[in-house]
């Protein structure tokens, strides 16, 4: 079962480091992680997605706890949450295809970031199944690279993870 | 506020923290630090090999209960140090390592003696510096001893660039710390609190797992009190052997792979079980997660360690010392004084279930290792300290030794050979006026052996009993029943004689094989004041429970 989890942490140099290797030797599996500056200069949030059974979930949580420069580990209820990824994707595109490429792009919200004689590069930020659906729909196109940013999410409504809480 | 270079400032940082002692192996990365040592009046050992520094420090903050420090240089003497860090670790022993790191602007760029020692070490400290900026001195060492010496009890590495230690700071050393993200909780649930003291109340066949947190939080003496209290069995686990007398009527023996048959008989037919600073490994936890219609109470100060290999029931997180006060008061408060359980069956069922196989005769010319254990503890002082190695040896002491107002430390978690030479010397240390004895077999003490200098150049007065099988005795003993008797690789022809190693140290010295040599060599050994080595001839294919 996949989780997400929103970490924040002193940004010290070397905390990222400890983090992953904490994931690696207890063996828990990443799907994703993204890392960031919080509007506090001191703290930054790593927003991990993972995959395991409850039991993994709650070992995690446990362990990032005891990490010295972790300050608070919550993990994120999938219903309550706005989850976003951003993806650059760039397929091979000829002048005659591009109409058809940019239509599927404007029905997905994406955006035209790069275009060049043989290809086009669009960017879309949304939950990770709609861009791997999209993903599928360029498939046929020629996919040339695709760079992800790896999921960050937050809560919906007034809850917030942050250490004023 | 005092000008100084960061090297005084360290030393004056170990003072502050009350630290008289440490252990270390110098080297060029690290010599600006020796060089402030010299003139810091602290007490410097020289050891023969890093890791004993290390090893060495761990049996002296075991005795302490306070952080010990050890020193080593940067590169390979650092990377010497990771064994005995990750043993503390293992064990939840307090330390403070400091290493010296070649010059900060030479980081990551391979030059002579360079190693990532923070990065190395991360998997197995509980937390590192790399002292980058000098005038964070102070707060790094104030931090790295409150965080060694909390909580669950770790060791916390400082690594100090070599021109860092030479630069000049305005030097206080802060009074408080406060880190924001390191906050261990104290006391415990006091909803939590209710039901335990409920479900104990209540229980007809309650047990207590006394674990080595016991030692670290200093609640032996409690846990005997409850014990006392409500009449409970107790079994202990090895890091918590001790921790209640093992001649207690109570008291049924220790529980594990090698553990006995009333420990055994005990968790088997248990209907409560108290865990207290037990974190219960694969070793121990194996009965327990089988049992069905079991309640677990457990309490531990990590609570990673709560539900890690045991389902609790009810689990208390704090300070254990705190939490057993709670608890016995929460009792007091419940239970009137005509209503305090008796548990005489469930005690006399487990009387039972202990078996003594008695002593084997052995052939001529070799001595029983556990007549001779069962021997030593008439000579020994309530007060005394045995450190066992790790092996056969291990649980020859373990299962025979005799425990009143003493400890006995071994490498638990991790295992290491080598661990009982350095980590006695430690513990001799801490407490010259006790009575320290290393128990070793010729195995491990091939790897420790270079410490016999250490006790000579320092007069430390350990006594190392070697139990001289000529063998990898407990490899030999996998081999035999897990690989077709197949004995490869585990004999250990070639070795020297013991005696002779000690003799060139001049250190006293006696080979026993026989009862009677044996005893003499004991009396011997305990009535000397200087280093001791007692060779003990032991039959080469004995197993390990006896």
């Amino acid at each position: 079962m996949k989780h997400t989890i929103s970490v924040l942490v002193e940004n010290h140099a070397g905390v990222l480091a400890r983090v992953a290797g904490l994931f690696a030797r207890r063996g828990f599996n990443i799907d994703s992680l993204a890392v960031g500056v919080t509007d506090d200069v001191n703290i930054s949030r790593i927003t991990i997605v993972a995959d395991g059974s409850d039991y993994t979930l709650e070992q995690i949580e446990k362990q990032l706890n005891k990490l010295i420069d972790v300050i608070k580990v919550k993990t994120l209820a999938p219903e309550n949450m706005v989850s976003r990824e951003l993806i650059l994707i760039k397929v091979s595109c000829s002048p005659k295809q591009r109409p058809e490429i940019i239509s599927i792009c404007e029905l997905a919200h994406g955006k035209i970031s790069d275009i060049s004689a043989n290809s086009i590069t669009i960017e879309i930020s949304d939950s990770t199944n709609a861009l791997n659906n999209f993903e599928e729909l360029l498939r046929p196109y020629g996919i040339k690279e695709i760079v992800r940013t790896g999921t960050i999410a937050i809560q919906k409504g007034e809850a917030a993870v942050s250490v004023r809480n | 506020m005092q000008r100084m270079t960061v090297a005084k400032a360290m030393t004056e940082c170990l003072k502050a923290e009350g630290i008289t002692d440490i252990f270390g192996y110098p080297g060029a990365a690290i010599c600006p630090f020796y060089d402030e040592l010299y003139k810091s009046g602290i007490n410097h050992i020289l050891v023969r090999h890093e890791v004993n520094a290390g090893h060495s420090a761990s049996g002296y903050a075991r005795i302490t209960g306070k952080p010990a420090v050890c020193v080593a240089t940067s590169g390979p003497g650092a990377l010497n140090l990771i064994t005995a860090i990750a043993t503390a670790y293992m064990d939840s022993v307090p330390m403070i390592i400091i290493t010296g790191q070649v010059n900060s602007d030479q980081i990551g760029r391979d030059v002579f003696q360079e190693a990532d020692i923070t990065g190395s070490a991360e998997p197995f400290v509980k937390h590192s510096y790399l002292l980058k900026r000098p005038e964070d001195t102070a707060e790094v060492f104030k931090k790295a001893f409150y965080i060694a010496g909390t909580g669950r009890r770790g060791p916390v590495l400082i690594d100090v660039p070599c021109d860092v230690q030479k630069a000049e700071i305005d030097f206080e050393y802060p009074e408080s710390v406060d880190i924001r993200s390191y906050r261990p909780s104290s006391k415990g649930n006091g909803y939590q609190i209710k039901r335990a003291a409920v479900t104990i109340l209540e229980a007809k066949k309650p047990l207590i797992i006394a674990g080595g947190g016991l030692f670290s939080g200093n609640a032996a003496e409690l846990m005997r009190e409850l014990s006392e209290k409500l009449d409970i069995p107790v079994i202990s686990t090895l890091m918590g052997l001790g921790a209640m007398p093992t001649d207690n009527e109570r008291y049924f023996g220790m529980l594990g792979m090698h553990g006995c048959e009333s420990a055994k008989c005990a968790v088997n037919n248990c209907d409560t079980l108290i865990l207290l600073g037990a974190r219960l490994s694969d070793r121990t936890s194996a009965p327990i997660m089988l049992k069905k219609g079991l309640t677990v109470i457990h309490i531990d100060i990590d609570p990673a360690e709560i539900g890690k290999s045991v389902a609790a029931n009810i689990p208390i997180v704090g300070d254990i010392s705190i939490v057993l006060g709670q608890l016995l008061e929460q009792l007091n408060n419940t239970v009137s004084e005509n209503a305090v359980p008796k548990h005489d069956e469930w005690k006399a069922m487990l009387s039972q279930s202990r078996v003594d196989k008695g002593i084997k005769q052995v052939e001529k010319g070799f001595v029983n290792p556990k007549w001779f254990i069962r021997e030593l503890n008439n000579y020994l002082p309530n007060r005394s300290i045995v450190v066992a190695d790790v092996g056969e040896n291990q649980f020859w002491t373990a299962l025979n030794i005799e425990l009143k107002n003493g400890r006995f430390l071994t490498s638990g978690g991790m295992g290491t050979m080598g661990y009982s030479l350095p980590a006695a010397i430690g513990a001799k240390t801490a407490e010259p006026n006790a009575e320290v004895i290393a128990v070793c077999g010729d195995g491990s003490f091939q790897m420790e052996m270079p410490e016999l200098a250490t006790c000579v150049q320092h007069n430390i007065a350990v006594k190392v009993i070697v139990m001289r099988n000529k063998y990898l005795g407990m490899v030999r003993e996998f081999q035999t029943n897990h690989y077709g008797n197949r004995l490869y690789a585990v004999s250990l022809d070639g070795s020297p004689s013991y005696t002779k190693i000690a003799d060139s140290y001049g250190i006293e010295n006696m080979l026993v094989d026989s009862k009677e040599s044996a005893k003499e060599g004991i009396k011997r050994l305990t009535e000397s004041n200087k280093p001791f080595l007692l060779e003990v001839a032991v039959p080469e294919m004995l197993e390990t429970i006896l």
